[in-house]
């Protein structure tokens, strides 16, 4: 039971606590319009260059922006303990820290979600991308399951705040190769292979795929391999990111270090 | 003399500070390289025929962009959390004299963007670098640098007065511009609406100014056009500055962060 406070009670509070967007005037032009030119840009470039049709960046690039939540929030949502000088405090106490940790990622998962949806309508809205009807369901599960992997790479980064001294410059970094390495903008399969290689194990780049096809009208059952292969990916970060959160704990207990700046 | 010797010494001292920061690296080396890369991919995988040395010289110039945006539209609140702002007030030249060699620096540092950018390209996508004009190149980079500077003086001036800060307004600002200033998309493919913005913003006249002195054209007209752009943002900058400092002095919300 108490296990459960801490996922959901603990979740919510250290969202409204650490995460620095929160606030409208903050979280609109960061989280939601920001992002929003992110996808008209690289449209545009793709219409330059002949590359892809709208869809193809619209697509790629409404998955790719839920790193604003997945990847800020989590570097936020955990390393932000060590800034705020609450990682002692809240590691003193005997919560069960898988729930510690999977209770703040799930508001930022909803927030990935939430901002990719609203890519996804505006790239509707601005740009020539008209997906069937029939397609939303399948592509609603897909926006999901990438947040999901995304927030999960989150947890790796937010995790090394435990340890590194600057956590933002690694998740500006993480979100900026995702961009180029997710295949977003550029298909995969025109990247050099060494690219392509890491491209598949990174999260969203499945899923980009995935929404690619159910956006042109492929159906659940063609694109499941994908989705699942999304998930696996997800937790594999995920069991990482724990993992990483464990072993900083731990070291930072040791050589007392745990909130040296 | 004097004023230049202040903004000489002033604009020495920030790109120094800037160049130890982590964060400034990351926008005007590792993010442009980034950036690149993924222009250069497309436009080799695209069916365009735009040579590589335009998506160069524009990738380049987005990463002037971004630092002079993120460094220069924050550059009042850093000074509030560093707890500076009060004294750089409080000194006998002008607050206008004391922030427009940062907000200089800012887009100076921003050329690391363009030679890792041409670098960059050189080393890994084969991409020449043949200037047509190097004498004009040679004074259209300077240009561009002071008129994104001086527009980054009416950033630093206006954002300060946003009441969510002025990192919500560096995060949203960023490419929209990249995109209404034509770095990578000729602005004859954007909404017609789009043009006339873009006559007022220094980076459509930097560009234009750094690609026709490279790639072929008449740079000149871009060139003058820079200077006069940052002409005009000085005035508007030291309006928007002086109205800020009022309101700080009346509110006594100086050193607030």
């Amino acid at each position: 039971m108490s296990a459960v406070r801490v996922f959901f009670i603990g979740g919510y509070m250290a969202y409204r606590a650490l995460f620095n967007w929160i606030h409208p005037g903050m979280y609109i032009p960061t989280m939601l319009a920001g992002p929003i030119f992110q996808v008209l840009f690289f449209a545009y470039v793709g219409r330059f260059v002949g590359l892809e049709d709208d869809a193809f960046f619209v697509v790629g690039n409404a998955i790719v922006i839920s790193s604003m939540a997945g990847i800020f929030g989590m570097a936020m949502g955990i390393g932000g303990e060590r800034w705020t000088q609450t990682l002692s405090a809240i590691l003193a106490t005997p919560a069960n820290r898988f729930a510690l940790i999977l209770g703040r990622a799930l508001p930022f998962i909803a927030n990935g979600i939430f901002v990719s949806a609203f890519g996804f309508v505006c790239g509707w809205l601005l740009l020539d991308f008209n997906p069937p009807l029939s397609s939303l369901p399948v592509l609603a599960l897909i926006i999901a399951v990438s947040a999901t992997s995304c927030t999960a790479l989150g947890l790796c980064v937010g995790a090394t705040g435990l340890r590194a001294r600057d956590v933002f410059f690694l998740a500006n970094l993480v979100v900026f190769l995702l961009v180029l390495l997710t295949g977003a903008n550029v298909p995969v399969d025109a990247m050099p292979e060494w690219m392509q290689t890491i491209a598949r194990a990174l999260p969203m780049t499945h899923g980009i795929e995935a929404g690619r096809e159910a956006a042109a009208g492929a159906s659940l059952s063609e694109v499941d391999h994908l989705i699942w292969t999304e998930l696996g990916i997800a937790a594999i970060y995920g069991a990482l990111g724990y993992s990483l959160f464990r072993l900083f704990e731990f070291e930072g207990r040791r050589r007392a270090t745990l909130e040296t700046m | 003399m004097n004023a230049l010797r202040l903004i000489w010494a002033g604009w020495k001292f920030h790109l120094k500070s800037l160049t130890l920061s982590g964060f400034f690296i990351l926008t005007s080396v590792l993010q442009p390289v980034i950036f690149a890369t993924i222009a250069f991919l497309m436009f080799r995988a695209g069916a365009g025929d735009t040579t590589l040395l335009y998506v160069s010289l524009g990738s380049g110039m987005m990463g002037i962009w971004s630092s002079t945006l993120f460094g220069s539209g924050g550059a009042i609140q850093w000074q509030r959390w560093q707890g500076t702002l009060e004294y750089l007030i409080a000194v006998p030249p002008s607050f206008v004299m004391v922030l427009v060699p940062l907000t200089l620096a800012t887009s100076t540092i921003g050329l690391y963007s363009l030679t890792a950018t041409l670098l960059w390209g050189r080393l890994f996508f084969g991409v020449p670098f043949d200037v047509v004009h190097p004498l004009l190149f040679a004074v259209a980079i300077p240009a561009t640098v002071i008129g994104l500077g001086l527009l980054g003086l009416v950033m630093a001036a206006s954002f300060i007065l946003w009441r969510s800060g002025a990192n919500a307004l560096s995060n949203l600002l960023e490419y929209p511009v990249w995109l209404a200033t034509g770095l990578l998309v000729p602005l004859s493919l954007l909404p017609n609406w789009v043009e006339p913005v873009s006559w007022v913003l220094a980076p459509t006249w930097g560009v234009r100014a750094i690609r026709e002195s490279a790639l072929g054209g008449d740079p000149f007209f871009p060139v003058v056009m820079c200077v006069l752009l940052g002409g005009v943002y000085l005035v508007l900058g030291t309006i928007l500055l002086n109205h800020f400092e009022r309101l700080a002095r009346q509110h006594a919300t100086l050193s607030l962060t």
